[in-house]
């Protein structure tokens, strides 16, 4: 199963067989940035590695055998490619059709032994509406994908959260198919891990979908955390946000944020913007950023991006100060609001609070006397 | 009864080419209860004053000395400063994306008061001092000052003048960029603030226009760095009519 390669942007090969893909070697436009002999290790076959499990079993998740999975997804680069050949479980979410699920559905994911493969599918049926919280727990390497079909008319709201030890290793390829007038927000929020690297993409099945992406990543120490998005408008009517923010401080901490819209010929109507944001709190981290546009017909609504890194504003601190606020309590309260605008988009105060504190905790800074109200 | 007093104050700008002296030698005692208006053309640094008396990072005092009823300021921090019983309502206040109105005062009249308000008795304050300024209630969930307007965020200053109730408050030409019915409204709350507290008030003003509205008890010239010359209420009536040219270096 292979199909060749588009000669536009980010020409993508997508396939199950490992071999269609060659060894990445730094040169790729895809690998530039990412420090090679961290993720090398995912580009062969792994003896005894183990297999990504959903912690709790529920109505809406099963660990299933990744036979009884029939997932369309073909993994796009050789890591997942890999991945894909040799995981064994699936961890299966399903919401069936008409359902509207107030409370979220919490999947904690757990690795087992050094090295773990992932395969998680997202079925959420037509016209249901759903918000879903995804927990990694990274104390080992793991790599696979995760993705996600949205039913006509459905909406589902997805963070996934990447938290844990700061030595890991972490591919994770997210792949989202909208259907026809359906909405999917899916929020990454990365705290942890040692090399991370995470590819949202999405394509629209028909038209009228909205896609938003959200981002949030804390780069702390020598922390690399890249996130790879691909935005693929081949219907018409549809709509992208993409907003990732990121903080980072020193030493040796360095992010990398690509955002690929693509709006094909067929795709008038098109509404896309995409938005990335990074916070520099000392000297000595690198943050990359790089929006990418194509656009194949004019007949659209809008394109846009915007993209801008700049150190932490010593007026605002200096204001907060002079009212009294000291200088740890008016950086959290900076930072915070740094982030307000990506996590106030999740509609959700619990989640929102919740994040919000856990940023707290990794910037050092104390949660007490929250200044949420 | 306290003082603010500053003694023979030098102060330099740090800038990307080496510092800049600004203050040339000032010395002011404010005494609690009382008013001084410092004018002065534009450029004589008036603000930096402003901005030194509240410790911003940008000036470096060369020598001289800053004390808050005879405790040292200058080896305190900004919001030491401000915890002590310093405010500053800025001529330009900041934007702070993401941090509501609301969210701000409170953490920043916890931390001035040494304790948390507790929260029915702080809400109504809040809307009260609002309400007072002519503010709508639904500005306490905007960003600070993000997107204001100039007389929004004038508003904004005076309405945590009145909140944080300091000891020694210096308005930094508070009256630029307001119309008059604006102007009416913000010198209102500083004098209501004026009256029901006992505190030295430092009003920095290129204008004698907002002197109409809140009367000061002394009057001060500051030229190029320094006070030239000091006198009652009519020294600003003279001013008015005469301008600055007299006090300028060049004619002196």
């Amino acid at each position: 199963m292979t199909t060749a390669p588009p000669i536009d942007l980010s020409p993508r090969l997508s396939s199950l067989d490992p071999d269609v893909f060659d060894i990445p070697t730094g040169s790729e436009v895809e690998w530039r940035f990412a420090p090679l002999t961290a993720f090398s290790r995912f580009f062969q076959p792994i003896e005894g590695a183990g297999d990504v499990r959903a912690t709790h079993e529920t109505d809406y998740v099963r660990n299933v055998p990744i036979g009884d999975v029939h997932s369309s997804w073909l993994p796009t680069d050789r890591p997942l490619a890999v991945a894909r050949s040799l995981v064994r479980n699936a961890v299966v979410v399903d919401v069936p059709r008409e359902q509207v699920i107030a409370e979220p559905i919490v999947v904690q994911l757990q690795g087992a032994g050094d090295t773990s493969y992932q395969h998680v599918e997202i079925n959420v049926g037509a016209f249901s509406s759903a918000v879903l919280v995804i927990e990694h727990d990274l104390d080992r390497d793991i790599c696979g994908a995760l993705v996600v079909n949205v039913g006509d008319g459905a909406k589902l709201t997805m963070l996934s959260v990447v938290d844990g030890a700061t030595d890991a290793v972490h591919i994770s390829g997210w792949h989202t198919t909208t259907g026809r007038d359906s909405t999917f927000i899916g929020c990454a929020v990365t705290l942890g891990g040692g090399f991370v690297r995470i590819s949202p993409s999405v394509t629209y099945a028909a038209p009228g979908g909205n896609a938003e992406l959200l981002g949030l990543f804390l780069a702390d120490g020598d922390q690399y955390l890249e996130h790879r998005i691909f935005v693929e408008h081949e219907q018409p009517h549809c709509t992208s946000r993409v907003t990732y923010k990121g903080a980072l401080s020193g030493p040796g901490s360095h992010t990398v944020w690509v955002g690929d819209v693509l709006v094909r010929r067929g795709a008038t109507g098109t509404d896309t913007y995409e938005l990335n944001r990074n916070l520099l709190l000392n000297d000595g981290p690198r943050a990359d950023s790089v929006p990418n546009l194509e656009l194949e017909t004019g007949e659209i609504i809008g394109a846009g991006h915007a993209s801008a890194t700049g150190r932490f504003d010593d007026e605002q601190l200096f204001y907060l100060q002079s009212r009294g606020i000291p200088e740890t309590q008016a950086r959290q309260l900076v930072v915070r609001g740094f982030f307000a605008e990506v996590l106030g988009r999740l509609n959700d105060e619990v989640w929102r609070d919740s994040m919000m504190s856990r940023i707290s905790v990794r910037l050092g800074l104390s949660t007490e006397e929250s200044t949420s109200e | 009864m306290g003082s603010l007093v500053l003694t023979d104050l030098y102060a330099s700008v740090i800038t990307d080419d080496g510092e800049l002296e600004i203050l040339k030698g000032v010395s002011l005692t404010i005494e609690s209860g009382t008013t001084h208006a410092v004018m002065g053309p534009n450029g004589s640094g008036k603000s930096t004053l402003a901005y030194v008396i509240a410790g911003h990072p940008k000036y470096r005092v060369t020598s001289g000395s800053i004390t808050l009823d005879g405790v040292d300021v200058l080896s305190m921090s900004v919001d030491a400063r401000a915890r002590a019983g310093l405010f500053l309502a800025m001529q330009y206040p900041v934007e702070v994306p993401g941090v509501s109105v609301s969210n701000f005062l409170r953490t920043s009249v916890t931390a001035v008061r040494g304790e948390a308000p507790k929260l029915r008795t702080w809400v109504k304050e809040m809307k009260e001092s609002m309400v007072a300024l002519q503010m709508d209630p639904s500005f306490a969930e905007r960003n600070v000052n993000e997107g204001f307007s100039g007389g929004e965020k004038k508003r904004h200053e005076i309405l945590q003048l009145s909140l944080l109730n300091p000891k020694f408050a210096i308005l930094d030409e508070t009256d630029s960029g307001l119309d008059v019915d604006a102007l009416r409204t913000v010198s209102e709350g500083v004098n209501t603030f004026r009256a029901q507290s006992d505190a030295g008030v430092l009003l920095i003003t290129h204008y004698t226009r907002i002197l109409q509205y809140i009367k000061p008890d002394f009057v001060h010239v500051f030229v190029d760095g320094r006070i030239v010359t000091s006198g009652g209420a009519d020294l600003a009536t003279a001013l008015e009519s005469q301008g600055y040219e007299q006090y300028s270096p060049a004619s002196a």
